[in-house]
């Protein structure tokens, strides 16, 4: 018991940030007309590419000599880059097409 | 210093993470709303490789490495994202899913193999190489949830996108739900062994090592028995679904490195993307429990009476001409059939061509038309159709009636009238188009095969209804050409 309170003192910050991030998420998509569900759902498939972020870090600490954590690690960065860069590219896509029948 | 300007990267990433999803809810504002994300995304990624530091203030090393896989990864997704043809997108979007649940893995992988080396290289208890490592009982159960959902994650996702593209067929066998919720609940509970007993001891026999993969291929299998059985039509549902996984995932990994921006992308991902999920079943009036335990398509072809069949009247494609041509009013329902035939552009040319001879000329959009909401709309927007002829479902429905004909281009269940009485009927209570209202209904189909929820579609029996065979772009271009010379 003692334990989890000191978790969650000691996690404080982090514990904070979910709460409001659960809500923020739902309030910020709460409106979205069912024509925008595939760019969003694709834009929002680019943003959790932010994992890419602790596949960089996993690679950067790896030591140079142990070559299943590089391999593992490189390809952890090359998923998560392909994540991030064809999520957004596929949604910038998808929206050019709305964008071009009002010129 | 440094550091402090990383805090500002994150910050910024967060906050136009936020931005961006604000943004992109928004037609006009949607497109610089991802840009604005991507951009946030692209100083985060450059923060982190430049300025990163660790506790004890290293920075990170193997560049080389860290910028061929960025290479390799941005050149490979910028080419499948520009090469990938418009009506595929939902698999492109669930197979980059895929690839961030998979890296959420790959991350706990190396993260357990790290502290499995101290354990070999020392010859000490894994307790105390927890203890020499700062690591609390919690971090270890966030590399096992990252590990667990990551990977379900990944393999689903990697199921959803064979499926769309027609690689993988349903497949479910008695029993299967059961299957499923008894691999997650051992996924689990041999997490929770491994963490509170196995790593919890002083033991010098690695038990952890064997039970973290075996927890690993567990939820590998169980990724891809959760995504199975479900039926084609609920995919988009399912494919949500994942991707909010996905963002949990990768939040999981903000805790494991106190990353905020980590954390912050993954839950707002997270929460987005269930709420997303919840309102795609809404438009299907579907309840996510339903499509996830319903099957859709495979106990759709069980339930499927054998009266349902009968005498449906063709078409020809002269008279077919001559009715829309002497329409008043002529509303097109686009669906997938339309979109695998590639045949969106010809149908604004037909629809320029009555628009000529007087014809107003109207799309009916059914929330799910497509394979995904508002796919359809992306794929008639490329085609250059005007975007106040596309009429949601309500509008359209209240247009139906004073509609003379109603030409519906490879679109079955969302015009089944069974969704309205058949309580048996597996799309029952499916908000459909109701084309009926209309004087005279077209079909066009490639044959009388059911559509995608696997369920025979009575409208084609119907008096009002006639049939048009053939695959939807070669009909609409000889139907152009016999528009022409009426």
């Amino acid at each position: 018991m003692e334990a989890i309170l000191n978790w969650i003192s000691l996690h404080e910050q982090y514990i904070y940030i979910v709460i409001l991030m659960i809500f923020l998420g739902i309030e910020v998509i709460g409106r979205v007309p069912s024509v925008l569900h595939t760019p969003l759902m694709s834009g929002a498939n680019a943003i959790h590419g932010v994992v890419i972020i602790g596949a960089i870090i996993v690679m950067g600490k790896a030591e140079s000599d142990n070559y299943l954590a590089l391999i593992l690690g490189f390809l952890a960065v090359i998923l998560g880059t392909l994540n991030v860069v064809g999520g957004f590219v596929v949604t910038d896509r998808m929206l050019e097409m709305f964008k071009k029948k009002k010129a | 210093m440094e550091l402090n300007i990383l805090t500002i990267c994150y910050l910024v990433g967060a906050v136009t993470f936020i931005v961006g999803l604000k943004m992109l809810s928004n037609p006009a504002t949607a497109r610089k709303g991802n840009l604005i994300a991507a951009a946030g995304m692209s100083v985060a990624i450059a923060g982190t490789i430049f300025l990163y530091k660790d506790e004890d203030g290293n920075s990170l090393h193997n560049y080389g490495w860290i910028f061929s896989g960025l290479v390799i990864g941005g050149i490979i997704g910028v080419l499948a994202a520009k090469k990938v043809k418009m009506t595929s997108m939902p698999e492109m979007v669930s197979l980059f899913n895929g690839m961030g649940g998979a890296c959420a893995a790959l991350i706990s992988i190396n993260e357990f193999l790290h502290l499995r080396k101290y354990f070999h290289a020392k010859g000490i208890g894994f307790t105390q190489v927890l203890h020499d490592n700062h690591f609390f009982t919690s971090e270890l159960l966030i590399i096992f949830a990252g590990l667990i959902i990551g990977s379900v994650s990944f393999a689903g996702s990697i199921v959803a996108f064979g499926k769309l593209n027609g690689s993988i067929k349903d497949f479910a066998f008695k029993g299967q739900h059961i299957v499923n919720l008894s691999l997650l609940v051992i996924a689990i509970l041999l997490s929770g062994y491994t963490v509170f007993f196995e790593l919890n001891k002083f033991s010098f026999i690695d038990i952890a090592t064997p039970l973290f993969f075996l927890v690993f291929a567990i939820c590998l299998i169980y990724g891809v028995f959760f995504v199975l059985p479900i039926g084609g039509a609920d995919m988009p549902v399912v494919i949500s679904l994942l991707n909010s996984f996905t963002g949990v995932a990768a939040a999981c990994g903000g805790f494991l490195y106190d990353n905020k921006v980590m954390l912050t992308g993954g839950i707002l991902v997270g929460a987005a993307g269930t709420l997303l999920t919840i309102l795609m079943c809404r438009a299907m009036n579907r309840s996510l429990k339903n499509v996830l335990i319903g099957s859709f398509g495979a106990n759709a072809a069980a339930s499927s009476k054998p009266g349902a069949t009968g005498a449906y009247k063709e078409i020809a494609l002269s008279d077919a001409a001559m009715v829309m041509s002497y329409a008043n009013k002529v509303i097109i329902v686009p669906g997938y059939g339309l979109a695998v035939a590639q045949a969106q552009h010809v149908c604004n040319e037909l629809e320029e061509i009555l628009q000529e001879k007087g014809v107003e000329v109207k799309y009916a959009i059914h929330p799910v038309a497509g394979r995904m909401p508002g796919h359809m709309n992306v794929l008639l927007a490329e085609a250059d159709v005007s975007y106040d002829k596309l009429l949601e479902m309500e509008q359209a429905n209240d247009e139906f009636k004073s509609t003379d004909v109603v030409l519906i281009l490879g679109a079955n269940d969302v015009v089944n009238p069974a969704a309205k009485y058949d309580t048996s009927s597996p799309i029952y209570g499916m908000p459909i188009l109701e084309v009926e209202e209309a004087k005279m209904v077209i079909v066009n189909k490639r044959s009388m095969k059911p559509g995608y929820a696997g369920i025979e579609n009575e409208l084609f029996f119907r008096p009002k209804t006639s049939m048009l065979f053939g695959d939807a772009k070669t009909m609409l271009q000889k139907l152009i050409s016999e528009v022409k010379i009426t």
